[in-house]
């Protein structure tokens, strides 16, 4: 077999033969705390608060704690009966409850603290949020550390989640699971049903305020919703993914669409893509990078391809290269779409600028320097393919004839430069030897609309500054 | 404040209580004094516009143009005064009352065509839970036609010149079709066309019996645009029909005659200094 067959067996193998149940629920739960991220995430990035997500991902930490805290003294105070008891970890219905009483409450207090602290602090609103979100973070840190008895969560799991070990043999769905999925209905549920309101108090606050639309109201929902979202996604998939989360996927989708439903459904659908994508890469890459040092003495005791790399970390580096390929690739603000405009642009211009040389050589041999005519680049032979497919040339490409149709574009463009070098001379007080260089950059963005207003202006002038014949567009 | 607080001692003079009988004006500001951080931008402003006129409010830089139209749309607080539309609080009267906010305040890169925004001016009209169906769309491309950019209505807003975009704002208002307009600035930077869109509309909503009250840059066009004038400068210098209140005296006194001490009082309020 050839390495690269080797290879691709070698995918097959542990995407297909060796994915298990396991994979599956990885999956699934990682793309539902994704998905139910991107959709407040859209409206974080697009009210331009992106650094809100990252600081309510930090600050529900104190609210999660406070949340154990007060469930475990509840139980032991004997208020209510210890449902979890027999459980070794002290999920139940009144922890996970609270949970999310805590996450609204502190969404609200994020929001609330780093406005006071912007106005009261002379500071600028990112300034106040990292002032604001590292305190409550510490505080989180804190608690965790003086609660330890009452407190089972481990900062480590916050941070990077462990998505690995969401599900056990014999469970049913998967709990994280279902928490991302009801986060992620709540939220299309919202998205759908508030939709003009975001949309108006997005764009235009001031606006949204004078229809009777509460934007403040808007604004701290926005906040409870995020922090909801992120503790019911911080247990699997931990803090820093829930970060990329609500930014890079709406990020991507806004640089492929310029309708806001279209952008929300983009951005779910590149969460998704990067949670299936993510756990692949993360079955996959390692035994790829590994396998040409499979003989490798360090390596030799290991089984490189039961290993993998985070599925967490693969997601959010999946994320980070769907946003780079939009970047490359997207339709409109691409930079590919980009380059390649200006290319068409640059050839466009050197060939009126070719139109241009041979009629004024036409004109007078004399104004012409010879070496423009005998020009052999890249450029110009692009040029002559561009005009002689529109029939403007006929002819070999070192001596182009114009054609009757090349001959009216070329009357087009000279029109245009001495209109312009005209315009100039009458309103600016240049020297002639100035206008030239002005003009042969202007004369190729002047349609015929523009070139009339400008001769209209000047009382159709019959001869530029230098006395040459200014053409009509048509000849009589 | 529509109540005195018997403790204030301020609030024994009579000039705080709100107008005995309000006036049904389209606007009418009895009283109003407006602060940023204790520092007050507008003092004392009295006003009632008058019905079916198209006025223009003018004023140096910095002289509270924008925030007298915030402050009486509750947009920024009051730390006195009543405002009443129509002779109603904001409240009750904002399905009557048109914002066409400055230009620059939005961004224009949200992912959203002109025909969308000239449509958030029916929301009120769509009501809540509601999608934008194809009657209100019809709707905004009517708004959208009559600033002459129906051809445009599926651009992206980034896409639009500014003379377009200020022609879609101005869509917008027109789509939530108030009695009174309030507009910031429409005739910033915009191009002849714009301009003559623009006051093809005022001249349509005058008609019709509307208000306009336009915040005006361009001096030279006041007379040719606008029956009534308010001018401006921290406080109401002089408010009337055009060919009366606009006259060189009036202005010298808006643009020259900045009052130094309101400044100076401003600013010693801003640091909380006493008597002494």
């Amino acid at each position: 077999m050839t390495p690269q067959l080797d290879m691709l067996t070698t995918i097959k193998t542990i995407l297909l033969d060796e994915w298990f149940l396991l994979d599956t629920w990885i999956v699934v739960t990682a793309a539902l705390a994704a998905m139910g991220c991107a959709i407040p995430g859209t409206f974080l990035v697009l009210r331009r608060q992106s650094m809100m997500g990252d600081a309510l991902t930090h600050t529900v930490l104190p609210g999660i704690v406070g949340a154990f805290i007060i469930s475990h003294a509840m139980k032991t105070s004997g208020w209510f009966a210890a449902t979890g008891g027999e459980q070794p970890y002290a999920f139940d219905a009144i922890t996970y409850t609270m949970m999310f009483v805590g996450a609204v409450a502190i969404g609200a207090l994020t929001a609330v603290l780093s406005e006071w602290v912007q106005r009261q602090g002379r500071v600028e609103s990112s300034a106040a949020l990292g002032i604001v979100y590292t305190s409550l973070f510490a505080v989180g840190l804190l608690m965790i550390r003086l609660f330890a008895d009452s407190v089972h969560i481990d900062p480590d799991c916050v941070l990077y989640g462990s998505v690995e070990t969401v599900w056990v043999t014999g469970d049913g769905v998967p709990r994280a699971a279902l928490a991302s999925g009801g986060a992620l209905v709540l939220n299309t549920l919202l998205v759908v049903a508030f939709f003009k309101e975001l949309r108006v108090s997005t764009f235009d606050p001031d606006l949204a305020i004078s229809l009777g639309i509460n934007s403040t109201a808007i604004h701290y929902g926005l906040m409870a919703i995020t922090a909801v979202t992120a503790v019911a996604a911080f247990e699997s998939v931990g803090n820093i993914l829930v970060i990329a989360m609500l930014i890079v996927p709406p990020a991507t989708a806004h640089l492929l669409t310029d309708r806001l439903w279209l952008l929300i459904v983009l951005s779910v659908t590149v969460a998704a893509a990067s949670a299936w994508l993510g756990h692949a890469f993360a079955l996959i890459l390692p035994t790829l990078l590994l396998t040409p040092f499979a003989d490798a003495p360090l390596l030799r005791s290991v089984n490189i391809t039961s290993l993998d790399a985070s599925t967490a970390g693969m997601m959010a580096t999946t994320s980070g290269l769907l946003f780079l390929l939009a970047l490359l690739l997207g339709p409109r603000h691409g930079l590919v779409i980009r380059r390649l405009h200006r290319g068409f642009l640059a050839i466009r211009i050197a060939a009126e600028d070719l139109l241009g040389v041979i009629y004024r050589n036409q004109e007078d041999p004399e104004t012409v320097n010879p070496a423009i005519l005998t020009d052999r680049s890249l450029t110009r032979r692009l040029a002559v393919w561009w005009l002689r497919r529109r029939g403007l040339v006929t002819g070999s490409s070192t001596s182009p004839v114009l054609t009757s149709s090349g001959h009216a574009s070329a009357r087009q463009l000279v029109r245009a430069h001495r209109l312009w070098e005209s315009y100039m001379a009458h309103h600016f007080n240049v020297p002639a030897d100035h206008l030239h260089e002005m003009a042969h950059r202007v004369e190729h963005f002047l349609d015929p609309e523009l070139r009339d207003q400008i001769a209209e202006e000047l009382d159709g002038p019959q001869r530029d500054p230098h006395g040459r014949e200014i053409p009509l567009d048509e000849p009589d | 404040m529509s109540t005195t607080n018997p403790s204030d001692p301020a609030a024994v003079e009579p000039t705080s209580s709100p107008p005995e009988h309000p006036s049904s004006a389209p606007l009418a500001i009895h009283d109003m004094t407006v602060a940023y951080h204790r520092r007050p931008v507008l003092w004392d402003i009295d006003y009632d516009a008058p019905p079916g006129k198209l006025v223009a409010i003018i004023g140096p830089n910095g002289s509270g143009k924008t925030t007298f139209i915030k402050a009486a749309l509750d947009l920024v607080p009051r730390i006195s005064g009543d405002v009443r539309f129509f002779g109603e609080p904001y409240r009750q009267a904002r399905t009557r009352v048109g914002y066409v906010p400055q230009r620059g305040s939005v961004d224009w890169d949200f992912p959203v065509s002109a025909l969308d925004v000239v449509a958030m001016g029916l929301y009120r009209k769509i009501g809540w839970f509601r999608p934008v169906t194809r009657r209100y769309r019809q709707q905004a491309l009517e708004c959208l036609d009559r600033v002459g950019m129906a051809d445009l209505a599926r651009r992206q807003i980034s896409q639009l010149s500014g003379g377009q975009q200020q022609r879609v704002f101005l869509a917008r208002a027109l789509a939530q079709s108030a009695d009174l307009y309030l507009m910031d600035e429409p005739f910033a930077g915009v191009d002849a066309a714009t301009e003559r869109a623009i006051v093809a509309v005022l001249h349509e909503l005058r008609q019709s019996g509307k208000t306009a009250l336009v915040v005006h840059h361009d001096l030279q066009t006041v007379t040719e645009y606008f029956d009534h004038v308010l001018l401006l400068n921290m406080r109401l210098v002089a408010t009337g029909p055009t060919r009366d209140v606009f006259t060189n005296e009036n202005l010298r006194a808006t643009y020259g005659g900045k009052l130094a001490l309101l400044d100076q009082v401003g600013h010693r309020m801003t640091l909380g200094q006493g008597n002494q």
